[in-house]
């Protein structure tokens, strides 16, 4: 490769991924649903962004892979980003407590589209679901109860969406006139 | 300590002396309401922690008479509320405050539940005023046992003052 007598070190190749294995089993079994990786492993943390249709077959795979485990959805959580297009991100956050390894799984929604549930894959996704729909506006398919879990059944507006006010819209008073509490 | 003695002196001293007394029955009952106040356990957040202190060993609310918190609101006549409460707790709160039977008192324990305390946000009711009607308010977040016992205090205050027996007509 080079002539001259004093060589430069070869360049080291890349430090291996910590999720490398996860990337390699997921490319292999669902090769088109994996959007885009983000890494911080200096803060152990690992981001894949996929395909919303690819969710359950992804989560599936992630659970039931031996060498994998993620046995366990720690975290299901929203994300409002309203100066984008596809305004909502979904993430999931899965754990493997045999290897002590921790994932996110990011998808991209906009405003009135719906994500499949993962209930059939980690039960525990149901009130988690519940908790996105009633702050964010979320809706699931497949969802069988998909309801206000946090705000009273008969609340307007989704709270945790930036456009909405802290203070809230709604006036708080309870009763109409003050002869009802007296 | 006179909030521990009878405020009328006449009780006092035909007590000591002459083995009968002679009292106004508002009087009478009014003392008796003071002195043997049962809250109802309505701990909510952290406001609660402060209230089991109260009534541990240490601070000991029963030697005012609150010798029992009843859980259910009809052996109650004193509601503590302790604690912030959220939009969806608020109906559930009021329905408690129904099923009290009368002559029952409200106090208002910590920020919370005075004005909204920290929280003001969409989800916490912004005071227990508005929706049942407060006798007295106990500042802090948390406050002490002894700010609450002083609360106490105050309201048994208000109870022995109070001019008539029936108490809907104030």
């Amino acid at each position: 490769m080079s002539e001259s007598a004093e060589q430069p070190p070869e360049p080291s190749a890349p430090p291996r991924s910590q999720i490398e294995t996860e990337l390699r089993i997921l490319r292999r079994h669902c090769p088109d649903a994996i959007l885009e990786v983000t890494e911080q492993p200096a803060r152990d943390m690992h981001w894949i962004e996929i395909r919303k249709e690819r969710l359950h077959r992804v989560a599936s795979l992630l659970r039931d892979t031996g060498e994998l485990g993620y046995q366990m959805l720690a975290d299901l959580f929203g994300v409002d980003y309203p100066e984008r297009e596809d305004r909502f991100s979904v993430l999931y956050q899965l754990y493997s407590p045999g290897r002590n390894q921790r994932l996110y799984l990011r998808v991209r929604v906009e405003e009135g589209e719906a994500v499949p549930t993962l209930r059939e894959v980690f039960p525990n996704a149901d009130w988690a679901e519940r908790e996105v729909w009633d702050l964010f506006g979320i809706p699931f398919d497949g969802h069988p109860d998909l309801r206000r879990i946090l705000n009273p059944d008969d609340w307007e507006g989704h709270p945790l969406r930036k456009d909405y006010p802290l203070v809230g819209r709604r006036p708080v008073l309870l009763f109409n006139s003050v002869k009802d509490v007296l | 300590m006179g909030q521990l003695a009878p405020t009328t002196p006449d009780l006092g001293q035909q007590v000591g002396q002459q083995g009968f007394l002679l009292a106004k029955l508002d009087d009478l009952v009014n003392q008796v309401r003071a002195n043997s106040i049962w809250p109802l356990t309505f701990g909510l957040a952290c406001c609660a922690i402060e209230m089991m202190a109260t009534v541990s060993p240490r601070y000991d609310l029963a030697r005012f008479g609150a010798e029992v918190f009843r859980a259910s609101p009809r052996q109650a006549d004193l509601m503590i509320v302790a604690g912030r409460v959220s939009q969806k707790m608020g109906p559930v709160l009021r329905q408690i405050y129904d099923q009290m039977p009368e002559p029952k008192w409200v106090i208002a324990m910590g920020a919370c539940s005075s004005c909204g305390g920290v929280f003001n946000n969409y989800a916490i009711i912004q005071g227990v005023d508005e929706v049942v009607p407060v006798d007295v308010y106990v500042p802090g977040c948390p406050p002490r046992p002894e700010s609450l016992i002083y609360g106490i205090l105050q309201l048994r205050k208000k109870i022995m003052n109070q001019g008539k027996l029936n108490r809907a007509a104030r």
